[in-house]
């Protein structure tokens, strides 16, 4: 499902250099990625999506070779391909949890909102434990609650691929679980392959494989 | 586009207080000027219209401006007081017809205007409802006048007295209301009328009150004369009963008025009668009121370019202000713009976005302006006459 080869990626003005010779993940699979901070982790996951391209090698996500996409290309890809969920949740304070987790079919282009899609957006939150929450802002969530919707709306889409950047890093113990239970059973229901970036190494038996970023190549700030 | 509109509606809704304020803001800059101009141009058409009805205008020397805002308008400074013999003098030159007026009282906060029934004829004045003036005392009002004061014939209004401790001045007369005259749309809505010698009664000059010989408490009799006491009573109403008491003191060539409007039988009539007003040792003076008020209007249309400039000013720093309140908004969003890039935001999402909200803000302003500017509109006339009568 996802395929990199030969990656070279650099932020020269921070000294930061990544190469990745080979990183393959299947349908399905549930790929956890560590690595000290500052390795490429997040990286990582931003060529996946398509939102930083490589200076050379080649980033493949099911047929597409997103690294050959233009601008607009590879933010419509993003939205039809990729569900994201991200540490401090990225939600929207301004839209009630509903909106939020209906929030990518509004604001892409590729995407269209109909009824179908919202009785879905419902039986998501439902499912996560937040239907009775639907109408209420981020501000009156608590920090499990938003990660739920950040969860609903990264699988609303039915993506093949969800993306999750420390998605438990804000979470006590317990929600962990919870959370990483809800991430993975969601996906596994649309057998979307997860790629996981996590400092919890607690939770590292409940992937299908790890991968380290002290095997690649980087040069690193000193 | 839908999606963009919801959006944008979501966040000036969070928002709701900065979104009224740049919305007033808008609506200010949009208003303010467009209100300025509406009012000094109806404020023109008011004064120009009454000036050129009026050909000339007789009065003491003094302020001209005062003389004329104050026998045209009735309003701004009392001109220093003549004498009615300045009327007569006008009549006795058989040049021109003469209209003595004294407006110098007040009636809850209405001008009173003591004149004769020729002001009426002159200014084309109809009474709608009641009669003209008839019998001492009584009043008949101007449209604007009654209806504010919720007043029609058959009630009366009370005279004011000229300050709050002119203990030693005379009583405030009440003032049955015998008609009210049809809107003109002009300043003689905002009057009270009464005849001349009303207004002196209201001075002091002229009076009324029951028979000192017969008082009770007579303070000293004599053979010749009689003293009477505080409990003589004195009428504070002119009532057929009483009316036949009613005297003037002095010489009735002395008692005031404020100006005289003069009539010329013709062009030439009109010249030859400033020419005799020429004379500097001569205490009355003559004005042309159009020509007075052409000097003011100029006054005035300076102040306004001069306030077109302030506004503009203001305005720019408004916009400036706005454009920051903008731009700030956009970096205190940086991280949900960030987060919609990641989640396959376009780019023109977010312009179309930032725009919807932009254009519903100022189409908000615009619509509270063209609101706001419609109802003065609407009223132009009425507060241009209110500016005006607030001319003091």
């Amino acid at each position: 499902m996802i395929s990199l080869q030969d990656i070279s990626f650099a932020y020269p003005s921070a000294g930061f250099r990544l190469e990745i010779p080979r990183l393959a993940a299947a349908s399905g699979e549930r790929l956890a990625v560590v690595g000290p901070s500052g390795s490429g982790k997040t990286t990582l996951l931003s060529l996946v999506a398509g939102i930083l391209v490589p200076f050379s090698g080649s980033v493949r996500v099911g047929d597409v070779e997103v690294h050959t996409l233009g601008d607009v290309a590879r933010r419509d890809f993003r939205a039809r391909t990729i569900g994201s969920v991200f540490q401090d949740f990225g939600l929207v304070e301004y839209l009630s949890a509903r909106d939020n987790i209906l929030h990518p079919y509004r604001i892409s282009g590729a995407l269209t909102l109909d009824g179908a899609t919202r009785k879905r957006a419902e039986d998501l939150a439902w499912r996560a434990g937040i239907g009775a929450k639907l109408g209420h802002r981020p501000g009156a969530l608590s920090h499990g609650e938003k990660q739920r919707v950040a969860i609903c709306r990264a699988l609303l889409t039915r993506p093949p691929v969800v993306l999750a950047d420390e998605a438990t890093g804000n979470l006590d113990p317990e929600t962990k679980g919870v959370i990483l239970d809800l991430l993975f059973s969601c996906a596994e229901a649309e057998n979307a392959t997860v790629l996981a970036v996590t400092h919890d190494h607690d939770l590292l038996d409940r992937f299908d494989r790890v991968v380290d970023f002290r095997s690649f190549r980087q040069t690193m700030p000193a | 586009m839908t999606s963009t509109l919801y959006l944008a509606v979501q966040y000036l809704r969070f928002h709701a207080a900065r979104s009224a304020i740049v919305v007033l803001a808008v609506a200010l800059i949009i208003a303010v000027p467009a209100v300025i101009h509406l009012l000094l141009d109806a404020s023109e058409r008011q004064m120009t219209a009454r000036a050129a009805s009026t050909p000339l205008v007789v009065g003491a020397r003094g302020s001209t401006l005062d003389l004329v805002l104050n026998s045209l308008y009735f309003t701004g400074d009392r001109p220093p007081l003549t004498s009615v013999a300045a009327s007569e003098e006008v009549w006795a030159s058989g040049l021109a017809a003469a209209i003595p007026l004294y407006a110098r009282f007040e009636a809850q906060g209405a001008p009173i205007v003591g004149t004769t029934l020729d002001y009426f004829e002159f200014r084309g004045l109809e009474v709608a409802d009641g009669r003209d003036l008839a019998v001492l005392g009584e009043a008949v009002l101007g449209a604007t006048v009654a209806r504010d004061l919720g007043l029609a014939p058959g009630d009366s209004l009370v005279s004011s007295p000229e300050n709050l401790f002119d203990l030693g001045g005379t009583y405030p007369l009440r003032m049955p209301v015998v008609g009210v005259l049809a809107a003109t749309g002009g300043p003689d809505d905002r009057a009270v009328f009464v005849d001349l010698k009303t207004a002196w009664v209201i001075e002091g000059i002229g009076h009324g009150h029951g028979e000192a010989a017969e008082a009770d408490d007579l303070l000293a009799r004599t053979e010749r004369n009689v003293v009477a006491g505080p409990a003589l009573p004195t009428f504070a109403e002119i009532t057929p009963e009483n009316i036949d008491s009613f005297h003037f003191h002095g010489s009735s060539d002395s008692y005031s008025v404020t100006a005289v409007i003069a009539v010329p039988n013709d062009e030439r009539s009109g010249v030859i009668l400033r020419g005799r007003y020429l004379d500097r040792e001569e205490p009355l003076q003559i004005v042309v009121p159009q020509d007075v008020v052409d000097g003011l209007l100029a006054t005035m249309f300076r102040i306004g370019r001069l306030i077109d400039t302030v506004v503009a000013t203001i305005a720019l720093a408004a916009v400036l202000a706005i454009a920051l309140v903008f731009y700030m908004s956009l970096e205190l969003r940086r991280g949900e713009i960030e987060t919609v890039f990641r989640l396959g935001c376009r780019r023109s999402t977010i312009l179309r976005l930032i725009g919807a909200e932009i254009a519903i803000l100022l189409g908000a302003g615009i619509v509270f302006a063209a609101v706001v500017v419609s109802a003065i509109a609407a009223g132009r006339e009425d507060l241009a006459l209110w500016l005006l009568g607030s001319w003091e």
